[in-house]
């Protein structure tokens, strides 16, 4: 049995690499809450966005928290013109038609990055790495700490940006009554590219923070996506904090399970909770009923 | 006498099925025009069609003399066609602030939103009274206001109302047709689609019966109040 003290660290640790998990779900339930497409490519661009810090940290020595800037305004453009040159001519398709085309995406990606970068594992080598804050017999890395901080205070803006801004507004209108949206006159296209650009962001913010966390390789994507939907579920589709919360008790259950059984078990407490949520509470922990 | 919206032979389908066929008609600056029609003769597919919501298969829509036909309709509205759609169509898990704040972020209207906001609810105190209620948890009849007011926050020049008593009491059935001609006293041309036939040809100065999609008749308000066919067929008298 492992000691209080140990359980207390992993806990913590788990902790603050759910709020990146949750920043990373964030994008994804804030693209289908508003424009009812799933992106399976969302794990993909995760890794795409990880392997982005690399390139910038390796290039001009730029830390992962300051590649966040350049990172998530690309990403965002990118969302955007995916949004609006790709998916829009499939919104009124049929569903499966959505899937296929942005399943096809993810590959491209995968592949795409095993071209350019291979199949070994790259990382970031910051100074503040090995650091750590010391409170009593808790240890926090300080990379761990500044990351989780960092997805926190995006995911508030974010929060912050849907409250009070007019355009965040005019999101929220989009996704409440797609056809009442039409009548008053927004420009739905546009807030439906909006939508995705800035999805695409907490992607980036989220990818760049996880370089700090873990090494990257190419096939990391699918089980990224896969990551955000178990997350985004278990904390209810469409609900922006129970995509936080979701993360947090996927990176939480993740470090038990390394811890009482073996990392490589990490994702089955994930899929418990999964399979738990499904059966008990069908629209997640902070979801509305249907 | 200046036509203010003009509509020429317009076609409308969905996918193969044929709503709207060479519809004609013209709305003159400042009247009420009303059009009369069952169930599924396309009464709602003409507003969506004009508002650029259904894109039009043929024919030609123009406003003020410009042509709009096809246009999105973030450009129609802000050309000054609003809109009080068929079951309201508001925001439910917006407020009634915020229902009324997208109305007024119209290009047209944006600079004067505070402004009208302030009228709107000098109009319909209500909507003041719960300005921070989520829209969806209000009463029909309340909501219906909302939409109207929501409307006004574009600054419209017309407005198309499509049955807006629907499922209203007696009361605020009466309160809605009050609304609808003092907001004409103002200027602003009306098109009205009612269920309650006879009130809607009594305040219209022009009306149009529309029978699966066509225009099969068409006249004075009072004119067509008055004809056998559109009593017995749109009355039950
Ligand atoms: N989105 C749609 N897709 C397919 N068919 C539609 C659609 N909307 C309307 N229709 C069809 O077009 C025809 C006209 O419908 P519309 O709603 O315009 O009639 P309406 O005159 O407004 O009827 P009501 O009085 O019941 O509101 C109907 O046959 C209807 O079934
Ligand atoms: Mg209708």
């Amino acid at each position: 049995m492992p000691s209080i003290d140990l359980i207390a660290n992993v806990v913590i640790a788990g902790l603050l690499t759910g709020l990146v998990y949750g920043l990373m779900a964030l994008g994804l339930s804030v693209i289908f809450g508003v424009v009812r497409v799933v992106n399976f490519a969302h794990g993909e661009m995760m890794t795409i966005a990880m392997y982005c810090a690399v390139v910038l940290f390796g290039a001009f020595k730029l830390d992962p928290f300051l590649a966040v800037l350049p990172v998530a305004a690309v990403f965002f453009g990118f969302g955007y013109a995916m949004q609006a040159g790709l998916i829009n001519p499939f919104i009124t398709r049929p569903e499966h038609s959505q899937f296929m085309l942005l399943v096809a995406v993810a590959i491209i990606m995968v592949n795409v990055l095993l071209m350019i970068f291979g199949p070994s594992a790259l990382n970031v080598q910051v100074d503040y790495q090995l650091e750590s804050y010391e409170f009593g017999p808790i240890l926090f890395d300080k990379a761990r700490v500044l990351a989780a901080g960092m997805a926190l205070a995006t995911s508030a803006g974010l929060f912050a940006f849907f409250k009070y801004t007019n355009t965040g507004k005019a999101i929220r209108a989009c996704a409440d009554n797609n056809l009442g949206a039409k009548v008053v006159g927004l420009n739905v296209k546009h807030l439906y590219a909006l939508t995705f650009g800035l999805g695409s962001a907490c992607v980036a913010v989220a990818g760049c923070m996880m370089i700090l966390l873990v090494d990257v390789v190419p096939t990391l994507g699918p089980g990224y996506t896969l990551l955000a939907f178990v997350i985004v579920i278990i904390g209810g589709l469409g609900s922006m904090p129970g995509a936080l919360f979701g993360g947090i008790l996927i990176g939480v259950s993740e470090a038990m399970a390394g811890l009482f059984f073996a990392p490589s078990a990490k994702s089955m407490f994930g899929f418990a909770l999964l399979i738990l949520v499904l059966l008990f509470r069908p629209q997640g922990l902070l979801g509305r009923k249907p | 006498m200046s036509a203010l919206l003009e509509i020429e032979n317009l076609d409308l389908y969905y996918g193969d099925a044929q709503a709207l066929s060479e519809v004609s008609l013209s709305v003159d600056e400042g009247k009420i025009v009303a059009i009369v029609g069952a169930n599924g003769a396309g009464k709602s597919s003409l507003i969506r069609a004009i508002a650029g919501i259904e894109k039009p298969r043929g024919g030609r829509v123009r406003f003020r003399g410009n042509e709009i036909t096809g246009q999105e309709s973030y450009t129609t509205c802000n050309q000054g066609i609003g809109q009080v759609a068929e079951g309201r169509q508001i925001f439910p898990t917006l407020s009634v602030v915020e229902n009324l704040e997208m109305g007024g972020l119209l290009p047209r209207a944006r600079a004067k939103a505070k402004q009208t906001m302030d009228e709107v609810f000098t109009m319909f105190p209500r909507l003041a009274e719960r300005r921070d209620q989520l829209a969806g948890t209000m009463s029909g009849g309340e909501q219906q206001m909302l939409a109207i007011g929501r409307c006004l926050m574009g600054q419209p020049e017309l407005i198309m109302f499509d049955e807006p008593s629907l499922g209203l009491a007696p009361t605020v059935v009466q309160e809605v047709f009050h609304i609808i001609r003092t907001l004409n006293a103002k200027g602003i041309t009306i098109l009205l689609v009612e269920q309650n036939v006879a009130v809607s040809l009594k305040i219209s100065a022009q009306a149009y019966v529309l029978e699966n999609g066509r225009i099969v008749m068409s006249g004075t308000g009072g004119s067509l109040l008055h004809d056998d066919r559109v009593r017995q067929a749109y009355m039950g008298l």
